[in-house]
């Protein structure tokens, strides 16, 4: 069966699924420049080499920068095993190889190293440990060492999502591995949840509950559980975003009539009201220096993306054309931002690059929303539809490798990647 | 003022029951039986029968549908919530909360935006015809808790409007 579908991943062709017992991940597509890397089964522990391949397999697969190299039965645990020549032969320019064990307290080690197959050297060797139930997130930390290193970008497969899971009239606020598996529920009840928000230092969620009969925004520890009511007004309070500092957060209040945009910091205190349209101004983001707010707003006659100085000044549109907007979201490095953007009845996950104001589709038109850019900006995390459920799913900022998460039971709604490395 | 209160609001079930006795008497054949069974015996209750319950009224239509992107009350549909602001006024201890919602198109919070919009245009529209403002309330859903659970325009009609949900 993994034989099969690992053909499927090599050529590339059609999507392959893996399936798992929480989760099954759907990848099609392939990055333009792919770098040809090879996996050598790691020795030691086979059954923890099989789990942990997998991972890295998955993980560099749906970045869309690699082409997995099949390691035609050669089995290398050593430099000194290696035969260079062979493996360029087979056309790959990176091998990784190992050795796994389990140590005398039960947890798990990884040796690992990187070759430079063409150069014929070490790119890098390092000794990774975790907990024994701790196989993905191994798996995700080689991905990692392998990703920057042959990149030049740090890696995103060991960060965390957030998303709500919808099951009937269950509400779970989920925070789950960047692919999708080993969730936690942060909070679950019979009200709807919206908008989780991570804190910059991805310790903090704020989020929207309708617990008490509307819209109030909740601050929560994702490792203490412990949570504060940020704002509780008349109407509706929602759509809250942190500042990259941490202490405070934009939000929407409708208590002085529409929805306006307000600041309030992390403690709940000195509310300031920011925007003075009439109109609905909506899904604040602020730019990666803390200086400029992303918004939606219907003031225009139709929904579009607003950009508006902290300091004080003009309110100026930057989305035009046909369709309307919603839903921006900046990229770590500022100069660009992801949205929804809608036209003839679809649905389309958009980047726009600030200095050129033109917007690119990355993905096919359907019901694409809610999207936020991995810590790196390389990947984009949305909810989707397919087979009639919401999920998660993930494309490259290039739009080319697209990536379907198929989770249990429900709906996957509302996705936030974490931005915290 | 207490007093005052309590006789108004008496002089206003009186009159209640009062407008209510025409629709009845115009259309004898509609349920005169079970009318009669139930409040021929209890008298006392008979008195404060509410236009509310009066599934016949105009005030029995609790909901207003939009179109898309749309958040100002349909023409057609002023009428009732200019009746309910009628009843309102002449009732001051009914208390009802608004409830907007928007089919799910559009991203979330700008449909929870949207919702409370249309609840918000309601509120005005039943403190035009009288209602006063600690009567009335306003929340939104957006798209959340959907009427309808397709993914059409079946669906999406159903889920674009505003509720009035009277406290009981």
């Amino acid at each position: 069966m993994l034989k099969v579908l690992k053909m499927l991943f090599l050529f590339g062709l059609l999507p392959a699924a893996v399936a798992h017992a929480e989760m099954s991940i759907e990848i099609v597509g392939a990055g333009e420049h792919q770098i040809p890397v090879a996996l050598a089964p790691l020795g030691g522990d086979a059954k923890l080499a099989v789990a942990i391949n997998e991972v890295v397999v998955a993980d560099l697969q749906r970045s869309g920068l690699f082409r997995i190299v099949d390691n035609a039965g050669k089995t290398p645990h050593e430099p000194s095993e290696v035969s260079y020549p062979e493996w360029q032969a087979m056309g790959a320019e990176a091998l990784s190889i190992g050795v796994v064990e389990i140590l005398e307290d039960g947890r798990i080690s990884v040796k690992l190293r990187l070759l430079d197959v063409l150069k014929k050297s070490p790119l890098l060797g390092e000794v990774l440990s975790a907990k024994e139930t701790q196989t993905r997130q191994i798996g995700h930390r080689i991905a990692d060492l392998i990703y920057e290193k042959l990149t030049g970008d740090k890696g995103v497969f060991s960060t965390r999502i957030a998303y709500v899971n919808r099951l009937g009239e269950k509400y779970r606020l989920v925070v789950a591995d960047s692919d999708g598996y080993n969730e936690q529920t942060v909070l679950a009840q019979n009200e709807p949840i919206m908008s989780p928000a991570w804190s910059a230092d991805g310790s903090r969620l704020a989020y929207v509950s309708f617990e008490t009969g509307h819209a109030v925004v909740f601050v929560q520890s994702v490792f203490t559980k412990q949570r504060t009511v940020l704002a509780d007004f008349r109407g509706s309070n929602s759509a809250p975003t942190w500042s990259p500092d941490g202490k405070q957060l934009a939000m929407v209040l409708t208590r002085d009539g529409s929805s306006q945009l307000y600041l309030i910091n992390a403690d709940g205190s000195a509310i300031k009201r920011m925007t003075f349209s009439g109109a609905i101004d909506t899904e604040p983001c602020f730019s990666p220096d803390g200086q400029n707010l992303l918004f939606t707003s219907d003031r225009g006659g139709s929904a579009q993306i607003y950009r508006m100085p902290l300091a004080g000044g003009l309110e100026q549109r930057v989305t035009f054309g046909e369709g309307t907007n919603y839903s921006p979201r900046y990229s770590p490095d500022g100069k660009s931002m992801v949205l929804v953007h809608r036209a003839n009845g679809q649905f389309y996950i958009a980047t726009q690059d600030f200095q050129s104001g033109q917007m690119q589709l990355v993905t096919d038109g359907g019901w694409h929303k809610k999207p936020s850019f991995a810590p790196n900006g390389k990947m984009i995390l949305f909810a989707s539809e397919a087979r009639g459920r919401g999920i998660l799913a993930s494309v490259s900022s290039d739009g080319r490798v697209k990536q379907h998460m198929f989770t249990q039971t429900g709906d996957a709604r509302e996705p936030m990647w974490n931005p915290h490395f | 003022m207490k007093k005052l209160v309590i006789s108004v609001v008496l002089v206003n079930l009186l009159a209640a029951c009062a407008s209510q006795k025409a629709p009845e008497a115009a259309a004898p054949a509609a349920a005169p039986a079970s009318v009669a069974a139930v409040t021929a015996p209890v008298v006392e209750k008979a008195v404060v029968v509410d236009p509310l319950n009066d599934a016949t009224s105009i005030l029995a239509k609790r909901s207003v549908y939009y179109a898309l992107d749309v958040d100002a009350v349909a023409a057609a549909d002023k009428p009732v919530i200019a009746a309910h602001g009628k009843y309102l006024s002449e009732n001051p201890s009914r208390k009802v909360e608004l409830a907007g919602y928007a089919d799910e198109r559009g991203s979330t919070e700008y449909n929870l935006a949207l919702g409370q919009r249309r609840a918000d245009g309601v509120k005005k529209l039943l403190e035009l015809s009288g209602a006063k403002a600690a009567q009335v309330s306003s929340v939104s859903f957006g798209e959340e808790k959907p009427k309808a659970a397709g993914h059409d325009e079946a669906a999406w009609s159903q889920n674009r409007r505003t509720d009035l949900n009277y406290a009981k």
